[in-house]
């Protein structure tokens, strides 16, 4: 069953509209991430089913109630902030302990719910520090403490670990999931960062320009993107031209569907000085660079009046002087059609 | 470097000279049995004991203390209030409402009093304690409102919404989390109240009936008479008890900036 629905929903600011007709069910115990450019929409949304915002039309469903008109304060959500907004005059017990003081739990009940959530989020014993006196890492975790401790029916994350640096987000990243797995709570998170989507979500929601593009499991979105926006914004995309130049290039081969357009993932070229007698597609073109980043290797290559991009094992790809020519291949079940353009 | 340092310390030591000198001289004075202010200096604390013997500057002190704490509470009340529902609301003409807050501060207090000197007339009020007591609100709302606005200007709204997140009613909030976070500001607008209504003179001459006056009107009074040193003496308990005031207030909280 649906714990959060969102049906029709369209809101507007003045002249710009922010959100245009969405409706997506958020599954029970399910990770969902919302996934968009900046302007998206995405933060509106989380906003309406937070309930910070009233939509102009449309159904917000929280445990099959209908709460579009319901104030933030009423919900039982549990929401963390991008800058985790923790209560500078209050102690980290006190922080945690805000939405179990404010219904009226006895002090003693408080104190025992406070001290699991903190074993959760592994900071038991910090309880009496200030929020200045922790790190960035360990607000984190009391944001995220302060969040479940009052067992919301839905834990909305706004960009959670965008203000982190890069090693320490990885970190929240397998912990999150962890504590989302634990508590089994329906979790919906903001972000725009596609990996951050891709490594946490078991469902994913695209949005564009107020609309949503695509949702579903990441593997399938990934794998079968509705258009070329998507097909770019999650993951690197080569797009086929549109129209293929006639007649193709000597000795090149193609093998295509009647999609719209194709795309065909960086990591599933073959990069090769010569023809490539065993594909089953085949493009001549040229290289224009090669860059090596450690484990992987990317090779610029000039294709059909296109730039691709061909990604591997740095040992996979040849050395070869920029300028020359290569051929790029690749298998009939690795071109991905796209029915929308 | 040090002469630079020598010559930083020299400037700031007239500074305090030029700021304090006139000052220690009353307060001296009120301490000397002359009163022509005649040399040598002779102890004596004969105005301080005339001046618990003064009805007259006793009332006109007391008055000014609670026309000063009423307005204080006023406005402070009123100016908190109103800072928050610019800070938190968007509404018509929110812009022209901030600018109109700062002519008040401007405008000459000469002016503003004889304004609302006219007005009390015109409305039935006339001059009397209850004027007094408006009018000093109304000179001291633009300053809490300002002071509270500037305070609210580095308040974080998304405390707010994660207290409403939390299931934290409006009321709650307030209390709660915003108040506490801006107590620092309505602090310094208190005492911007209190001090503009304690200090007042103007609005106080034009606005109090003769008879009851407040303790500045007295003392400008009295002045006129002929001088006494008990107005040195009056003087010189308001300074001290003033800056106890403003000691024990920076040593709690700092302006502006965040503790």
């Amino acid at each position: 069953m649906a714990e959060v629905s969102v049906a029709g929903v369209t809101m507007r600011f003045g002249e710009m509209t922010a959100l245009d007709d969405v409706s997506l069910d958020f599954v029970n115990g399910g990770f969902f991430a919302l996934l968009g450019p900046s302007g998206s929409g995405k933060t509106t949304l989380l906003r309406v089913i937070a309930g910070f915002l009233f939509p102009q039309a449309g159904r917000v469903r929280i445990a099959g109630q209908p709460v579009e008109r319901v104030p933030v304060e009423k919900r039982e959500i549990g929401m963390m902030f991008q800058n985790y907004a923790l209560f500078p005059n209050l102690t980290v017990a006190e922080n945690v302990g805000f939405g179990l003081r404010v219904r009226h739990v006895s002090r003693a009940e408080e104190r025992r719910r406070v001290g699991e959530a903190l074993d959760l989020v592994q900071l038991s014993g910090l309880g009496a520090r200030r929020p200045r006196e922790l790190s960035g890492g360990q607000r984190q975790r009391v944001a995220l403490a302060r969040a479940i401790v009052t067992n919301p029916k839905v834990l909305l994350l706004d960009e959670p670990l965008s203000a982190l640096d890069k090693a320490l987000r990885v970190d929240m990243q397998i912990e999150l999931k962890r504590i989302q797995r634990e508590v089994g709570i329906t979790t919906i998170f903001v972000t725009h960062d596609q990996e951050e989507a891709l490594t946490l979500a078991d469902r994913i929601g695209i949005l564009r320009d107020g609309r949503l593009v695509q949702a579903g499991p990441p593997r399938e979105v990934y794998n079968a993107p509705i258009d070329t926006f998507t097909a770019r914004f999650l993951g690197e995309a080569n797009l086929l031209p549109d129209p293929l130049p006639v007649p193709l290039p000597d000795g090149a081969r193609l093998s295509l569907t009647s999609a719209a357009a194709h795309a065909v993932r960086p990591e599933a070229l073959t990069l090769s000085p010569g023809p490539i007698a065993a594909a089953e597609n085949l493009l001549p073109g040229r290289l224009v660079s090669r860059v090596f980043a450690g484990s992987m290797a990317t090779c610029i290559v000039a294709v059909l009046g296109e730039t691709w991009k061909v990604v591997a094992r740095d040992r996979d790809l040849p050395q070869l002087p920029e300028n020359t020519e290569v051929w790029l291949g690749w298998a009939r079940a690795d071109t991905i059609p796209i029915d929308r353009a | 470097m040090t002469g630079l340092r020598l010559a930083g310390l020299m400037w700031l030591g007239l500074v305090l000279i030029f700021l304090y000198a006139p000052i220690l001289v009353m307060a001296a004075m009120s301490f000397n049995a002359s009163p022509f202010y005649q040399l040598p200096f002779e102890f004596s604390a004969r105005w301080y004991h005339d001046l618990a013997e003064n009805a007259a500057i006793r009332n006109a002190a007391t008055r000014s203390v609670l026309i000063a704490v009423a307005t204080t509470i006023i406005a402070t009340s009123l100016g908190t209030a109103a800072a928050l529902a610019l800070f938190r609301h968007d509404f018509r003409g929110k812009r022209l409402l901030k600018l109109l807050l700062f002519p008040p501060i401007a405008i000459p207090w000469l002016i503003t009093g004889t304004a609302m000197l006219i007005f009390f007339f015109a409305i039935g009020l006339g001059r009397g304690t209850p004027a007094v007591l408006i009018g000093h609100v109304a000179l001291a709302l633009p300053y809490v409102i300002v002071v509270v606005n500037a305070r609210l200007a580095g308040f974080d709204i998304t405390l707010e919404e994660a207290a409403r997140a939390l299931g934290a009613g409006p009321w709650t909030v307030t209390r709660r989390v915003t108040l506490p976070a801006i107590a620092p500001g309505i602090v310094a607008g208190a005492l911007f109240a209190f001090a503009v209504s304690f200090d007042q003179f103007v609005v106080s001459y034009f606005l109090s009936k003769p008879g009851d006056s407040t303790l500045p009107v007295l003392i400008y009074t009295a002045i006129r008479k002929g001088f006494t040193p008990e107005i040195n003496a009056v003087s010189t308990l308001i300074i001290v008890t003033s800056m106890a005031l403003m000691l024990v207030v920076a040593r709690f909280f700092s302006f502006g900036g965040h503790r």
